[in-house]
């Protein structure tokens, strides 16, 4: 019950932190809004508007990884910068407890992103995005929410030896936009990739969101998302284990 | 000769420096891996949208990397003096302020040029776009105009950065209009007429026309209008952008502001 209610606490703070800086706040809605469009005008070129319906919610749901993954992979160095890296390894609660909700705050930031890029769909471009089970819908985004903050919670700590996390997360960008198969169907890509794309959870959650939207059997892609949260969860908190019993060890916790 | 070595060593000395803020790691994730897999998300929305050729996408992306160096180092330049808070000192230097910028726009501009070259070269080989050996010198030299415009984009943006603290958001907002309106991804024609019209004033909307040409077989003498084009377009950019930074320098002297911003 502690441990919930500092997840709940933590994730309440950093979103109010995230929501007050202009910087993360606008580019987070407007970044992922250029691509969209570009999206959009390829598509519309390509197949004619009556396409694009799939193509604005899958734009928008791209933005969640937008936001979260620099924040992220960057979580602990920015802690580090700050001077509060030791105080939080050596707080009472597990680290996990701590960064979870910076990752967690981080992609929930990313609905405003989804917000602003169907409105921006929505009076642009004239796409009308109809949605046939709305709960599910919810919980597709959700879930989604939930899978990339996972994965952002590995990547913060898989590079918490690295100084230029921040730049490891931004070249991450568009491989798992492409790989996740938000813009281009799984099934057009090389063969070799298709592994990559069944492990990632995003994937899941954006075909949870899409059956949710246009009609199909959302439940198994929405327990794969979920499932798959679970599983960089539980990775990450074995990833954390050894880093900080080897920055102990070498007493190296705050020289990276 | 005082003003070639001011052009020269300070460009050169201004971009070691800025390399202790991005550092080769930095270089290698942003600048040689991020393109190549812009050039693969697009060719494959290209794939996906039956819109155009991979050929089309990886050179328009290549040449629309080249804008990022351009844009963000060349900011960085001016922003990255104030944050080291030596921005000062170079403004009460008796150097003359064309050598002293435009000398730090010259690696700048080759570093467009690499990036792009290299994004046009490693993006063309993993999705079997292949250009005969005779267009690489052609390419070249439009892939060089290109960046020159886009530096001076770019000064126009570190001037700027004189009055403004977020040059970061700028430079992105810039990049973002430059991918949806120079004609990388969308052929300017697909464009709205107003989009089409403000495209032909922004850089690399004629270097990549151009380069798309020249990828095609043509000569250099055949796409030399709109290398003409876009280098006038970079004349223009670059101009506005030193008179920029003239006129906020000036603003920040009377108003004691250049810390400020």
């Amino acid at each position: 019950m502690r441990s919930l209610r500092v997840l709940g606490l933590a994730w309440l703070l950093h979103v109010k932190m995230m929501s007050r800086s202009a910087f993360d706040g606008a580019m987070a809605v407007i970044w992922p809004l250029f691509y969209a469009t570009v999206a959009f005008f390829m598509f519309r070129t390509g197949h004619g508007s009556s396409s694009l319906g799939p193509i604005g919610l899958a734009a928008a749901v791209m933005g969640i990884w937008t936001a979260t993954s620099v924040p992220a992979s960057s979580a602990l160095q920015r802690e580090r910068w700050s001077g509060t890296l030791e105080l939080l390894v050596v707080a009472p609660r597990h680290l996990a407890l701590i960064l979870l909700p910076i990752t967690l705050a981080a992609s929930t930031i990313g609905l405003y992103c989804v917000a602003g890029t169907l409105l921006w769909a929505r009076v642009l471009f004239g796409i009308h995005v109809t949605i046939i089970h709305p709960l599910f819908f919810v919980l597709g985004l959700v879930g989604t929410v939930l899978t990339i903050a996972a994965l952002g919670f590995l990547m913060a700590v898989s590079f918490v030896g690295s100084r230029r996390a921040w730049a490891i997360g931004a070249a991450l960008e568009y491989p798992i936009w492409l790989v996740c198969g938000f813009l281009v169907p799984v099934s057009l890509l090389p063969g070799w990739a298709h592994p990559f794309s069944w492990a990632l959870g995003p994937t899941w959650g954006m075909r949870a969101i899409r059956e949710a939207a246009y009609g199909g059997a959302p439940l198994g892609s929405l327990l794969l998302c979920v499932g798959l949260a679970g599983v960089y969860l539980a990775l990450g908190v074995l990833v954390l284990r050894v880093v900080l019993d080897s920055a102990r060890k070498r007493a190296t916790l705050s020289l990276a | 000769m005082k003003s070639l070595r001011v052009f020269f060593l300070g460009g050169l000395i201004s971009y070691r420096a800025l390399f202790s803020w991005m550092t080769p790691s930095i270089f290698f994730l942003i600048l040689v891996v991020q393109p190549v897999f812009q050039i693969l998300l697009f060719a494959f929305i290209g794939r996906a949208a039956n819109l155009r050729s991979d050929e089309f996408y990886v050179v328009g992306n290549a040449m629309q990397y080249a804008a990022v160096p351009c844009l963000f180092a060349m900011t960085q330049t001016i922003a990255g003096e104030r944050y080291q808070q030596t921005l000062g000192y170079i403004l009460i230097s008796p150097a003359g302020r064309l050598p002293l910028f435009l000398g730090r726009a010259l690696p700048v501009i080759l570093n467009g040029f690499f990036t792009a070259a290299f994004s046009l070269l490693v993006g063309g080989l993993i999705l079997g776009v292949t250009f005969p050996t005779s267009v690489f010198a052609p390419l070249a030299v439009v892939v060089l105009v290109s960046s020159l415009s886009c530096t001076g984009l770019g000064l126009i943006n570190a001037g700027l950065g004189l009055r403004i603290r977020e040059t970061s958001v700028l430079s992105n907002l810039l990049v973002g209009i430059l991918l949806i309106f120079c004609g990388a991804n969308v052929p300017v024609a697909s464009l709205p007429d107003w989009m089409a019209r403000i495209s032909s004033w922004l850089p690399l909307t004629h270097a990549i026309e151009a380069a798309r040409a020249v990828a095609h077989g043509n000569s250099i003498t055949n796409v030399q209008g709109l290398l003409g084009r876009e280098l006038g377009v970079g004349v223009i950019y670059a101009v506005a952008g030193l008179a920029i930074i003239r006129f906020f320098e000036t603003q920040s002297r009377r108003h004691a502001s250049l810390g400020i911003a």
